[in-house]
Parts: structure tokens; sequence; C-alpha cells
């Protein structure tokens, strides 16, 4: 049939085949995503005056600034997101090894999958689990009361170190997938060369396993400090009052308060950290983002 | 770390045994290995198991010590303090605004992702390059941050609507609409990855063949590039599902009056509810177990009937 038409024709039906295919992408990608980016800029960098009148300004990144609550909040959960990714990778680094390297057969597909089970449970299940596990009445404390560790409950829920539990927990199938695919890889002989050749477990560990898995590694970090970073679920509930997470400073504005103008300003400014963090993890290990993705 | 030479052959044999199967390992990293994986995989379940056992225990809330075995949690009704989940109006009518939502999701991200595959692969025009980028972009926006911008956009709209014309536009404020298009905005990115990855390893051959045969395009279409993409399609129809019923971020900011399942879960946790959490838990952990398996044994199967 497409040899018989004549070429102006083909040409037409070439163009609203693109034209068809063209139509929903962009208004996913315009009406979902640019627009509304747009207008939570807008927003952000304009302040009312008085009743329904604004005009531009950075007020609102001003009282982010002056607000010692605020970027007290916003560093924190920065840095509290990188100690839970960095504690996520060295958990995860020994297993997702030991599925890549030495188990083997029906014992390596299926430690594969126990790692991918609890994952396909929604985080809120999860994290019931938990609260149960760890709240004063919960079922550690009570075993540490039965083994005579502590003489009362003791409440273990509410801490900081919860939240990293549970961010970590949350985080940890993100790290250990990107890690296999990239260990699997590895050559064996390469290892075996290295020590053939003088290499001690650390040497061969650095300049072997490391580099080799570099991509793998970033992949997972990425990702995991993404989530971690725009993650409100665990922080709220496993900390309570004291968890003070940026996501929650953004929901209190816009939904509590109303204060839109004030929490488009929080959005952007945690956008602009999970979009630094993504870049420069791309710089350092040199990697294209369409890679990473497709890895993860 | 250079200097560390002096040690004795036998470690690095050891450490080099330790590191790929193909050597025997010694007792001691044999044992710390597994018990390391042990530990891991209690780690991972512990949570998991917890939810399910309390959710049999016979106590108005979900925590120790056990006293003894019930099935009240589930459909008990008499009590209203003891409301099993199938009694329990509310939470069964935010399972079933979560599956409506999935539904609607799983759609729209099926249809979109395909789609943006043809566009992708088949077709070339100025800045494919910019707009594939852009389709990835969701998958790094934090998933509150899209919450919040399509709140403000469609508020936006829906007040000039009411101060230009009068229009009162309802799907455009918090509720079920906004909630499907926020999930949607960031699920079909990852529709389009997975459709994307198939289609790109397609035969064109196979098509240019069937032209030559006399077949039109739809008939192409439909008896070999569609079913070609079935495995992807149907994979990423799961994971919509899934991914949709399991959100909550960028559900919480858009949800209106009627709370889907995630949403209400949130709310009762934050009250201290009765183990009735519990229970509609391990029918979620059951149900995605199931899900999962036959999502396992498709892609075989179908590999199977292919090579007959």
């Amino acid at each position: 049939m497409s040899l018989a038409e004549t070429p102006d024709v083909s040409r037409n039906s070439a163009r609203l085949m693109l034209m068809l295919l063209l139509a929903p992408a962009l208004l996913w990608l315009l009406g979902l995503i640019v627009l509304p980016h747009l207008e939570l800029g807008i927003l952000s960098l304009r302040h009312r005056v008085a009743p329904r009148v604004y005009e531009p300004s950075l007020a609102q990144f001003a009282t982010f600034i002056d607000e010692p609550l605020y970027w007290h909040t916003f560093v924190r959960t920065a840095l509290m997101s990188i100690v839970a990714t960095a504690i996520t990778l060295l958990m995860a680094f020994p297993i997702a090894w030991t599925i890549a390297k030495i188990a083997r057969g029906r014992v390596k597909s299926m430690m594969f999958v126990m790692c991918l089970i609890p994952f396909w449970v929604s985080e809120t299940v999860r994290t019931l689990g938990w609260m149960i596990l760890l709240r004063e009445s919960g079922v550690l404390p009570a075993l540490l009361v039965g083994l005579g560790v502590t003489p009362a409950p003791i409440e273990m829920l509410y801490h900081d170190a919860t939240i990293l539990v549970g961010l970590v927990y949350t985080s940890m199938l993100f790290m250990v997938i990107p890690l296999i695919s990239a260990l699997e890889s590895l050559d064996d002989s390469l290892i075996e060369a290295a020590y053939d050749l003088g290499g001690n477990g650390w040497s061969i560990l650095r300049q072997i396993v490391i580099p080799h898995a570099a991509p793998g590694i970033v992949a997972g970090c990425i990702v995991v400090f993404m989530l971690t970073l725009g993650n409100y679920l665990t922080p709220t509930l496993l900390g309570g009052k004291n968890s003070q997470w940026f996501t929650e400073q953004i929901y209190t504005q816009f939904i509590t308060r109303f204060n839109w103008e004030q929490g488009a300003a929080f959005g952007f400014l945690l956008l602009g950290l999970s979009t630094a963090i993504v870049w420069a993890g791309l710089k350092l290990s040199g990697q294209k983002f369409g890679e990473v993705m497709q890895r993860s | 770390m250079c200097c560390l030479g002096w040690r004795p052959i036998s470690f690095n044999y050891w450490w080099v045994s330790a590191v790929i199967a193909s050597l025997p390992r010694p007792l001691w990293l044999r044992t710390s290995t597994m018990l390391y994986g042990v530990a891991f995989f209690a780690f991972l379940f512990l949570p998991l198991a917890v939810v399910a056992v309390f959710a049999f225990n016979d106590a108005s809330y979900p925590a120790p010590p056990w006293r003894g075995f019930t099935l009240d949690w589930f459909l008990g009704g008499t009590d209203a303090k003891r409301l099993g989940l199938f009694a329990d109006a509310a939470m069964l009518g935010s399972i079933w605004t979560s599956v409506v939502v999935a539904c609607w999701v799983t759609v729209l991200s099926v249809l979109v992702g395909t789609a943006n595959a043809f566009l992708i692969e088949r077709t070339q025009f100025r800045g494919k390059q910019a707009l594939s980028m852009l389709m990835l972009a969701p998958l790094v926006i934090p998933g509150v941050i899209l919450g919040i911008s399509i709140l403000a956009f469609a508020s936006g709209i829906a007040n000039q609507a009411d101060d230009l014309w009068g229009l009162e536009l309802d799907f455009l404020r918090p509720g079920l609409p906004l909630v499907v298009l926020g999930q949607f905005s960031y699920i079909v990115s990852i529709a389009t990855l997975t459709i994307t990855a198939r289609l790109k390893r397609f035969d064109v051959t196979l098509e240019e063949a069937a032209y030559n045969l006399g077949a039109s395009r739809a008939a192409v279409l439909w008896t070999i590039t569609l079913p070609y993409l079935k495995p992807a399609m149907i994979g990423s129809a799961a994971i919509s599902f899934l991914m949709s019923f399991e959100n909550f971020n960028t559900t919480l900011m858009l949800v209106g009056s009627d709370a889907p399942l995630t949403v209400m879960m949130y709310g009762r946790m934050r009250e201290g509810a009765t183990p009735v959490l519990n229970a509609v838990s391990l029918l979620l952990m059951v149900s995605s177990a199931v899900l999962a398996l036959t999502m396992m044994r498709g892609p075989k199967g179908n590999a199977s009937s292919h090579s007959d």
C-alpha cells in the first residue's frame, strides 16, 4: 500500500501520525509538569499586599532565611537524608555482593525475591509494622523488659534514630537492585588476577570493585536520596512532632495555613536541592541521566 | 594501604575466596555472611510479620501481650468498638476509591505510555531528544511537589474560570480527578520507559514483510506490533496499578473528601487505631503477593508460547 501512495500523501499521513502521537505527550508534559511548575514559580515570587492584590517580591525566600525554624528544618532534612543514604549503601552492599557473587542457583533467586517482597506492600503498612514494633507499648520495648535489659518499657518512637531506621528500611530496595546489577557484570577473573598480583582485600575493594560498581552505587544513592528527601509518611509517623521534616513544612503552609506563596517557595527550595544533588551525582560519576533512570 | 603487604598469603587467600564462590571459604567467613544475611532479612520481614500477627490478637489495640486468637478484626460487626474490616464501611469505601483511582491511572498510563513509545521510536522531529528527556523528569521531582504544583495550577484555572465566566469547574478542585492526574503525571513516565524499551528491540522487518504481503497499517499494528508489545503493556499496567494504589505523597496534596486507602490509613494511624488496620494491611499483603506472583509467572508463559 505505502509503495503505491504518492510522496505527498504519505508525507501528509506521516505528519498526521506525528501530530496524533505528539498530542498526548504534550498535553501530559505541558499540562501536568511544565505549566504547574511555572505557576508554582510565579506563586513563590509574589507577595500579597492586599486581598487579591499581589506584587512581585522575594518576601517568601526572605522569610525562609530569617526564620531559623525553616532553614534549620531544611538543613536537617538534607543532612538526615545523606546519613540515611550512606547507611542504606553500607547495609545493602554486603547483601548485594552475596546475591551477585556468592549465592548460586535456587538460593540466589530466592534471596533476590526476598529482597523484593517487602516492597510490594505499601509504605503505610511497613510504617505500621515499625510503629507496632517500637512504640512504648510495642513489641521491642516489651521484649527488652522481658529480657531484663530495661526495668520499664522505653519509648522507641519519636527519635531521630527511629526516623533513620524507617527511611533506610523504605529505601533498601532502590539501593540493592542497582548494586546487584552493577556487581553481576564484574568478571570474577579480575578479582582473581588482582589477588595474584598481590592485592589485598581493601585494595581490591577500592581499586577494582568500587570503580566497577560506581555507576550502580551512584544510581542507587541518587534514587535513595531523592526518595528520602521527598518522604512525608515515614518521618511524620515515626518522628511524630519531633520529626521536623521539610515536606511537612510544605504541607503545613499549603494545606493547613493556606499560605500558598510560602509553600510554593519551600517547594522550589526542595526541588532545587533535589535537582542539585542529582546533577552533582551524575557529574561526579560522568553518567547520563537517561542511563541512570534505565538502570533503576 | 599498600604497607599491609606483610600479611600472610593465607589471609589474602581467605579474603579472595570469600568474595567469589569458586573457591572454598573458611568457616568464620561463611558464618558471618550467614549471620548478616539472617539479620538483614529479619530486618526486612519483622515489620511485616508483626503487622500480620497482630491482625489476629484478641485486644483492642495492636500491641503485646498476646491475648488469644480472634477473627473479630475481619468479621466482627456487632460492637462499634470491635468493628471488623468487612463491617467497616469507611475502610471498605476507601479501598474501593483506591481501586477506582488505580484503574483510571493504569488505563491512562498504558495508553499514553504506548503512544509515547511510538513517538520516541518511530517518528523524527526537532526537539525529540529534549522531549524524551523531559518525559523522565517527573521521576526526579519529589511527589509532594508534583502534588502542590498541580493543585496550584488547577486551582488557578478554576479561579480564572469562576472570575471570568462564572463557571464552577469542580473537577479542578481537590478531589479524585486531580488525584488521578497527579498520580498519572509520574507513573506514565515509568510506563513509557518500559514500553519504549520493548519497542526498541522490535524487528522492523516483520512489519515490512507484512506490508509487502499487502497488509494495511491498522492490520499490521493490530496483528504484529501490539501483540509483540503486549508483555510490556501488561507489565506496566500491573506496576501502574500497584504504584497508584500505594501512592501517598502526591495523593495527600490533592485529595478531597473521598480518601483513598493510604490516606485513610494514615489518618487512623495518627489517632492510634484498632487492629482493623492490621487486618486491612494483611489483605493488602496477600493481594499484592498474588499480583506479583502472577506477574512473575506471566512472562515465562508468554515466552514459551512464543517459541512454539
